[in-house]
């Protein structure tokens, strides 16, 4: 018993090592400090902060901290701009998210048939992320306006009858109380869906468009990745079963880029959540607030009204709903990393 | 043969996605070149009579000072962006304690907030630092809330260095900071072109931060700057777009010259799927 401990008893040099080594651990950790301490301070300090503000009095330039409850939050939902800022981002991240998910994949999908010239295509598909949103909004904005762009080439190409506002257009399109949709939501005990407050704006389809053309080509790439990584084996022999392409595609391919799709989702979805800059720069609030988002309307209750705790409110609402979205993913993903 | 059919259609798709994706471009170009007198909206679509640079000309003209601005902040905030990451990284993966994990992911969860639920204390704090306002405090803005993306790109990075390496290096005797110069940097080498990539082209892009710290028209970056150019009702519609094309060159030449190291960047924000 005693020889073995012995053996295990480490030298005095290696001892030494030891010592140092433990004190390298602690300068390692004393690196790290600066960049967790600024974390700390600029992202958990700062959201405790403006937490604070949303249940402050502070609506004039002189900060007030004057505890008010919850006084911000309950006018926010009454707020009728902010109903339909709901609506608007519900809209738009189902349909940005979708689009983007069947145009990434369509043409990951088309690429990965071993394509001639395949890196220029993927680099054109994907140029549109390297360009910032303020210059999507201005070029699409012209684009698409409705005596320009668009509108003026399908009037050239003579479907000059198809002819629509873009985001100019105020329409909301919406089930209407008395229509036999309407009855049949009332039957089901639904009949507040009737309203517009749940409808559709079409002006949104413009953001939703220009948002696309930047954004599709990062999940083509992503989607291309998630091909490439399938083993072609796998594909080999379910060919060697008689299976077609479609077949490998639906049964095969789908099933194991699961992962990449709850990705391209959560990032694509709370980009969604914040969007900011592109609705500043290519059609602001809109017609009747149709293309009105959270993230506009608290930057000009914060800084063009000096509303701060109605501002912090709205930024408290759309922290929850990312985290919401965020947390559970990143758990997820670095689960799965720690696995693999 | 019926094999070339769906080649065919295949490429057709390609091609048709590619004229799409490019349209934008065209626009933007033959606006810049047209001359004052064909600037009407209903000529958008046609060539330009020939080569005018006047856009582009009167678009520089109004976007220079902001476009320099947009360097003087944009090269600082990457270089000590890329150090601290790198740093981060390092020691995430190759002097991890207990709780490091813990530590990443509070570090991460800093990269998905909406920043508008950090936005009224920071101008408070930039105020109360003297640096509202100013350039530096773009910076010291960008550094900071760029430490997440940074860290998570070269801690995947640096996960793939052979820790054997390391422990070898530190049986032999090198420091944390002789394994680091001597190891880990000159292997980091294409890392550190990845994340400058990265920042480089977020910092350029960003508006948010650029339009809640910059009031001052002097030191607006291009992206302010070409915004409010854009909502300008005396400023011509070309000369709009060719702001547009100004502002997007540089972080485009990035894209043209480096596009390898662009994507790479995308693919490590995106986590890994």
């Amino acid at each position: 018993m005693a020889g073995e401990a012995d053996v295990r008893r480490p030298s005095r040099r290696f001892r030494g090592r030891l010592r140092s080594l433990i004190s390298e651990q602690a300068v390692a950790t004393l690196l790290i400090l600066p960049s967790v301490l600024a974390v700390v301070v600029f992202v958990y300090g700062f959201i405790t902060w403006s937490s604070i503000v949303s249940v402050s009095d502070w609506h004039t330039v002189r900060a007030d901290y004057t505890f008010v409850g919850l006084d911000n939050f309950r006018r926010l939902f009454n707020n009728f701009r902010f109903q339909i800022d709901i609506r608007n981002t519900v809209v738009f991240t189902l349909m940005f998210v979708g689009a983007c998910l069947v145009i990434g994949f369509t043409l990951a999908s088309l690429l990965d048939r071993h394509i001639r010239g395949e890196g220029f295509f993927r680099s054109v598909y994907l140029f549109p992320m390297a360009i910032s949103f303020v210059v999507t909004g201005v070029v699409w904005r012209w684009l698409l306006a409705p005596r320009a762009g668009v509108n003026l080439l399908a009037d050239k190409a003579g479907l000059g009858s198809l002819q629509y506002d873009w985001y100019t257009d105020p329409t909301v399109v919406h089930v209407t109380e008395g229509s036999r949709l309407g009855e049949a939501l009332n039957f089901v005990h639904l009949g507040f869906l009737a309203d517009a407050n749940y409808g559709i704006p079409l002006a949104m389809i413009s953001l939703v468009i220009a948002a696309t053309w930047q954004a599709s080509g990062f999940v083509m790439v992503m989607y291309l990745a998630g091909l490439r990584a399938i083993p072609e084996e796998l594909k080999e022999a379910a060919q060697m079963d008689g299976a077609n392409e479609f077949q490998i595609l639906r049964h095969i391919s789908l099933p194991l880029l699961r992962p990449v799709t709850l990705s391209a989702i959560i990032i694509l979805g709370h980009q969604s959540l914040k969007i900011f800059d592109l609705v500043v720069s290519m059609t602001r609030r809109g017609p009747g607030f149709a293309t009105d988002v959270p993230a506009l309307f608290m930057f000009e209750t914060t800084f063009q009204q000096n509303r701060f705790s109605q501002g912090a409110a709205i930024s408290m609402v759309m922290l929850v709903t990312v985290s919401l979205l965020v947390i559970p993913y990143l758990i997820w993903s670095l689960r799965r990393e720690a696995r693999l | 043969m019926s094999v070339p059919w769906t080649r065919i259609a295949t490429y057709g798709v390609l091609v048709l996605f590619v004229v799409l994706y490019l349209m934008p471009i065209y626009v933007l170009l033959v606006t810049g070149l047209k001359s004052f007198n064909e600037v009407s909206l209903s000529q958008m679509w046609d060539l330009p009579s020939g080569l005018h640079f006047d856009p582009f000309r009167d678009a520089f003209k109004a976007l220079d000072a902001n476009l320099a601005n947009s360097f003087r902040m944009v090269i600082p905030a990457t270089i000590f962006s890329c150090l601290l990451g790198s740093i981060n990284g390092y020691v995430l993966t190759k002097w991890r304690f207990p709780g490091s994990d813990i530590v990443f992911f509070f570090l991460l969860f800093g990269m998905f907030i909406p920043y508008q639920s950090i936005l009224i204390p920071l101008v408070e704090t930039l105020q109360g630092m003297q640096l509202y306002g100013s350039l530096w405090g773009l910076v010291v803005t960008h550094v900071i809330y760029g430490i997440p993306i940074t860290t998570l790109i070269f801690r995947n990075y640096y996960a793939n260095v052979p820790t054997e390496l390391v422990e070898a290096a530190k049986i032999d005797g090198a420091s944390i900071f002789g394994i680091y110069t001597r190891i880990m940097f000159p292997l980091s080498l294409p890392g550190f072109v990845v994340v400058a990539i990265w920042q480089f082209t977020s910092i350029w892009n960003d508006f948010l931060f650029a339009a809640t710290v910059t009031s001052n028209p002097n030191i607006q970056p291009v992206t302010v700057a070409l915004n409010n150019l854009a909502g300008s009702y005396i400023v011509e519609w070309n000369v709009q777009m060719a702001g547009a094309l100004i502002a997007a060159l540089p972080t485009l030449l990035v894209y043209v010259l480096l596009g390898r190291f662009f994507m790479r960047g995308l693919m490590a924000g995106a986590l890994r799927g």
